[in-house]
């Protein structure tokens, strides 16, 4: 007997959001499946055969590439859930607890390829780390010939992805903790005799692990599939399989198209599988964990896991920072030659240089990333209003929002940019922010979503007994309110789109370069200040976003103690 | 199967061409050059070059603000990593029926991409002789601005550059470099790890591959053909894979890594973990050390017997949106004001096209006043020039690299 | 100005959580509902609000002033509410929290923040306007909450258990305060609690939210 609100045109906005995401991913899939099967009317592929497949089987570089991306994947994955875990584990409550969680953030914003670019000067044999000790300590007068960046394994790629996916998961761990109400869970252990390592371990985890599984699965399909880490980073003679499939469509043999997409087919089961072992893995391990748990061991104080675990943090956040700070100075060097640890004297020079050319890079970058991102959350406010007004659950159907986030992006750009030729969108602005909107949506919605969903419900219906229409109450009590999360995910998703290579890549048919684009096609061997330049600029720009949306609340409700 | 992928490249084209005839059917008229000025402004020009070296792409953007101060048109620079993505683009986009709004105007060009491109019909033209700067080329001293890796230019491409093949050397290091094939590698045994090479297809390696094989080849005027057969680059190859067989272990990183372009092992030559790069541009060792991106003792040496060289065009695309100010730009390319920019190592020290003979006193002096630099050798002591074997040689080459080295 | 429930129930899931309901508010009358917790006397107060979520099912007629609420969006009800928090907008100034109640009826600048004034003075917070809401004492809170509410010229007013969370010392001032001004205003007014001492003070009639049991006939609720 109370009227229903049908919604009205926001009932469209889940539909359309929905069907933004699943055309292109389904088209773009589709367009990969049927090429690797042989058909591709374009190239004269009408009839159905396994040639691609059996070229691509029979490629010398295959094994060697597949090794490096398992071990690349998996092996990031793990250190960065063991860093995760472990700290949070070892180190809550403590003072390195609380530093750490302020890094985060600002970790979490500057792209993969800044961060892969510092950590390449910093890991190279003729890199930061060694001239520090050199020769002085370490007796090379010449840089040693050991491959500690571009390694056949991957190595070096395992720890640059695993640097920039801990602070993320980290953060995701955080966000859960606060549902599942960790200290009273962490007192009533502790009561029992429990030490606090082993309390969080048997009683936390378990009940945030559930929250934390689409992040560490969204991490683990990003390392195996990454690309502009890679690059930087990645083995060379044969790379990881990514970087060969993205090859293969970029060949000047045409044929090679073909054999792209069953690589990209290739890396679409390998992510599918690797999902499905982790997830085996997990079962396993909640199996023994049960018992575990059972036996009722109380552990120690954990003191030495408390120092080792936060060692292992701060290594990871140092390396991650410490690159973008040397890059920062590489900008500004004149002459920094091996084995100086700092540059011979310091020079506006490179920036006069650039400072045109990465302003229009930097426009470019800006108005793609506000273009998204602004979309972004036009589409996540009026699904989240959608699921509000109309008093709905969170809709099942949402979850194919985080699609992106799982599927490899060379298994389904190379059919989606097929999609782009025919509708005539190929290379239009207009592709390029589609095609970015497609990564930058999951993260504005994961980052929005919570927030305003736990809005107290009594805000709203105090504001409809004093005569608020649902518009008043949108923008005079939810919007104002949430400002912050608001921001904060608008920022969050200017930072995703910033980051974005390959999509711009295909989209943009190569002419629009951002400040990712160019960092990525500099790293490979230009002048090192010019990629300083470059990665520098790459890594403020969504750092200015994250301090506006920190800022603008703060200085906005500078009045207001309950909302700082 | 080396020969398989140039001839799997040919016959894509071949089919894409015949598909896109409709479309190539209605040819498209080259202008005179004066209607081409007249056309050109306002247009603006995608010129798609490789976009590897910040150098370069300074100069691009120097000719970029000429002419638009000269013609009023605009240049924009689409910086490629590979400069067959271009190729496919075109390709793409005339099968696709697009047949005069095509994305690129203009593309930086030689060797097998223009060979495929001239193949499959994708350039506009010939326009070439309709450019008065073209006069000034000397195609009688300099006849690889006429014949591109062994293939007729046939006015389809207009010269930009000469490029002969050298190493940079940090004279700090190395005091006698070597002369040829066999004394470098004498030199990489005695000096492990201090020598490397791109990876092919990276063209500053296969470029590498193909000045070893001229000089170790039984009969090199045999790679002036276009490869027969697998079983003939089996047999004329030989040395070449017996000699890398024999290089490798001793290269940087034991030759399990290479290094991924040439301008990223120059940058392990300034790092100090080389000893040698590789360079297309005799001027550019001179051109680093000014921007300081190599050290002060950094020097060139070639092979007395003679290296590889080639010269670099530019070309138009056959669905150009604007052919006429591509036309405009590649006129301005080989004017003696841009190419007297070009050759100077503070820009970027690529070798002129044109003859100095044919210019006025005061254009010659543009060329007289630039300073050689130190690491640049003088015309005598660069060498005589080994000319590129065709094209179906390099793609066999690269493939058979790849199956024996890369895994 | 009355509130009459004509055999009002409500469901959960196909599950009733209280007998119908019969009940008359007459102006300036403070009627008391009490029951478990559980018994669904919030929602009872969502359901007059017409902010009932939509899992829940709803029989029987709401009537204020004669008029059929059912239809109306709870924004024309004109149907003031108090929570057991007073719900400031953090947002807002005093001032503005209570400018966000005031109808737009009230025109200009120099009305609207005359008004204001005007209702804090007569609260005892003169002076307040610019003062943050999480900066005042939570009687102080409460005051303004009830002003808020009342300034929106509601035509009934609803309390959901609203000083439940007030120290004992603070209670029965607040309360006096919010029992004075509805009767002052003669609202029909519906309290929801379980503290006797609640229902006690109202001094109106108690109602007793029964369990719904099966086919149960006669009357549902007991009025004492």
């Amino acid at each position: 007997m109370s009227p229903r609100r049908t919604g009205g045109p926001l009932a469209l906005v889940p539909i359309l959001t929905l069907g933004l995401f699943l055309l292109p991913i389904a088209a773009g899939l589709v367009g990969t499946w049927l090429p690797a099967f042989g058909i591709l009317p374009s190239l004269g592929g009408t009839e159905p055969t396994l040639a691609a497949w059996q070229r691509l089987l029979a490629d010398p570089a295959l094994p060697g590439a597949l090794s490096a991306t398992l071990i690349s994947g998996f092996g990031s994955t793990l250190i960065a859930c063991a860093v995760t875990v472990g700290f949070a584990a070892a180190a809550h409550r403590t003072w390195a607890y609380r530093q750490a969680t302020r890094l985060l953030a600002p970790l979490l914003a500057v792209p993969h390829a800044a961060v892969a670019i510092g950590l390449a000067f910093l890991l190279a044999p003729s890199g930061l780390l060694l001239r520090l000790v050199s020769p002085w300590a370490s007796g090379f007068e010449l840089p040693p010939d050991v491959a500690t960046v571009q390694d056949r394994h991957g190595l070096a790629l395992t720890l640059a992805l695993a640097v920039k996916e801990t602070p993320f998961l980290l953060l995701m761990l955080l966000g859960a903790l606060g549902q599942v109400q960790a200290p009273q869970r962490l007192a009533t252990a502790r009561s029992l005799g429990y030490g606090p390592t082993v309390a969080w371990l048997k009683t936390v985890l378990p009940a945030v692990y559930p929250q934390l599984r689409l992040p560490i699965y969204a991490v683990l399909a990003f390392s195996l599939s990454v690309i502009d880490m890679a690059l930087i980073l990645g083995p060379t003679a044969p790379p990881t399989l990514a970087v060969l499939v993205f090859r293969w469509f970029n060949d000047p043999d045409l044929a090679l198209r073909f054999v792209g997409a069953a690589g990209a087919t290739l890396q679409l089961l390998l992510v599918v599988a690797a999902i499905v072992l982790w997830r085996l893995g997990e079962v396993a391990l909640a199996r023994l964990g049960r018992r575990w748990i059972a036996a009722g061991g109380r552990g120690g104080s954990g003191r030495v896991g408390r120092l080792g675990w936060s060692a292992a943090l701060f290594g990871v956040l140092t390396l991650g920072v410490g690159g973008l700070l040397v890059m920062a100075l590489w900008s500004l060097a004149d002459r920094w030659r091996w084995p100086d640890a700092l540059p011979a004297s310091l020079t506006l020079d490179t920036w006069a240089r650039q400072v045109q050319r990465a302003m229009e890079t930097g426009w470019t970058t800006l108005a793609l990333g506000l273009a998204a991102a602004g979309l972004a959350l036009l589409l996540v406010l009026g699904c989240l209003e959608h699921e509000q007004q109309g008093g709905r659950r969170p809709t099942r159907a949402l979850w194919l929002l985080y699609l992106p986030l799982l599927v490899p992006q060379v298994a389904f750009l190379f059919g989606a940019q097929v999609l782009a030729v025919l509708a005539g969108l190929d290379g239009s602005f207009v592709a390029l922010v589609w095609s970015h909107l497609l990564f930058v949506l999951p993260y504005v919605f994961l980052a929005l979503a919570e927030p305003w969903r736990r809005l107290d419900p009594r805000y709203v219906r105090s504001a409809q007994c004093l005569g608020a229409g649902p518009l008043g109450v949108f923008w005079r009590v939810k919007l104002p309110m949430l400002l912050r999360p608001v921001l904060f995910a608008t920022a969050v998703g200017f930072a995703v789109s910033v980051a974005q290579y390959l999509p711009t890549l295909f989209a943009g048919a190569g002419r629009y370069a951002t400040l990712t684009t160019e960092a990525v096609a500099l790293a490979a061997g230009a002048d090192r200040r010019v990629v300083g330049v470059y990665a520098f600029l790459q890594a403020a720009l969504p750092l200015l976003a994250f301090a506006l949306a920190v800022a603008l609340p703060a200085w906005r409700y500078r009045h207001r103690r309950a909302l700082q | 199967m080396p020969l398989c992928r140039f001839a799997a490249l040919m016959a894509c084209l071949a089919a894409a061409a015949s598909a896109a005839g409709a479309v190539r059917a209605a040819e498209r008229p080259v202008p005179s050059f004066e209607a081409a000025v007249a056309a050109a402004e306002g247009q603006t020009v995608y010129f798609n070059a490789w976009g590897g070296d910040e150098r370069i792409n300074a100069y691009i953007a120097w000719v970029g603000e000429r002419v638009e101060a000269l013609h009023g048109l605009e240049l924009v620079h689409v910086k490629l990593s590979d400069t067959a993505d271009a190729v496919s683009r075109v390709l793409a986009e005339t099968a696709a029926g697009n047949g005069d709004a095509g994305s690129i105007d203009l593309v930086w060009i030689n060797g097998e991409n223009f060979a495929a491109m001239k193949e499959a019909d994708l350039l506009f033209g010939p326009f070439v002789e309709a450019l008065p700067n073209f006069a000034l080329v000397d195609t009688e001293d300099k006849p690889t601005t006429l014949v591109d890796f062994t293939v007729p230019t046939d006015g389809l491409e207009a010269p930009w550059g000469m490029a002969k093949f050298n190493f940079i050397y940090d004279s700090a290091r190395i005091a006698d470099p070597p002369g040829d094939a066999q004394e470098l590698l004498a030199w990489a045994e005695v000096n492990p790890g201090r020598f490397a090479y791109p990876a092919p297809p990276d063209f500053m390696g296969s470029t590498f591959l193909k000045q070893i094989l001229i000089e170790l080849a039984a009969d090199a005027d045999l790679l002036q053909r276009p490869l027969e057969s697998p079983a003939q680059l089996a047999e004329v190859a030989a040395p070449l894979w017996r000699y890398l067989d024999a290089l490798h272990p001793h290269l940087w990183r034991d030759g399990q890594i290479f290094p991924t372009s040439g301008p990223a092992q120059r940058r392990l030559l300034d790092d100090g973990e080389l000893d040698v790069a590789l360079s297309f541009h005799p001027g550019e060792a001179s051109s680093l050390i000014a921007a300081g991106q190599l050290p002060e003792s950094a020097r060139t040496f070639v092979f007395p017997e003679g290296t590889i060289g080639n010269t670099h065009f530019v070309a138009i695309p056959i669905n150009a949106s604007a052919p006429e100010a591509a036309m405009v730009v590649a006129n301005f390319l080989m004017s003696p004001e841009a190419q007297a920019e070009k050759q100077n190592p503070e820009i970027w020290g690529d070798d002129t096209v044109l003859d100095l003979d044919k210019l006025s006193a005061e254009d010659r002096k543009r060329f007289a006043d630039i300073p050689r630099g130190p690491a640049t050798l003088s015309p005598e002591e660069l060498g005589p020039v080994l000319l590129e074997p065709h094209p179906s040689w390099m793609t066999a080459l690269e493939d058979e690299w790849r199956r024996r080295y890369l895994r | 100005m009355s509130l009459e429930l004509e055999r009002v129930s409500l469901s959960l899931d196909g599950r009733r959580l209280f007998a119908p309901l019969d009940l008359s508010v007459p102006p300036g009358e403070v009627v008391t509902v009490m029951g478990p917790s559980g018994s669904g006397k919030s929602s009872l107060l969502d359901l007059l609000c017409g902010t009932l979520p939509p899992a829940f099912a709803a029989e029987g007629r709401i009537r204020l002033d004669g008029l059929d609420l059912a239809t109306l969006p709870p924004e024309r009800r004109r149907i003031g509410i108090l929570f057991q928090d007073d719900l400031l907008f953090p947002h807002l100034s005093v001032a503005e929290n209570l400018a966000f109640g005031l109808p737009p009826q009230v025109r200009g600048r120099r009305a609207r923040r005359a008004a204001v004034a005007a209702a804090l003075a007569e609260a005892g917070l003169a002076g307040f306007e610019a003062r943050d809401p999480a900066t005042l004492s939570g009687g102080q809170r409460a005051r303004v909450a009830l002003l808020r509410t009342l300034l929106a010229r509601p035509r009934a007013l609803l309390l959901d258990e609203p000083f439940g969370k007030l120290d004992v010392s603070l209670r029965a001032r607040v309360r006096s305060f919010v029992f004075s001004h509805a009767r002052a205003e003669a609202l029909p007014t519906l309290l929801v609690t379980h503290d006797p001492a609640d229902a006690q003070a109202a001094g109106g009639p108690i109602v007793r939210l029964a369990p719904a049991t099966a086919e149960r006939s006669g009357p549902s609720a007991s009025v004492g």
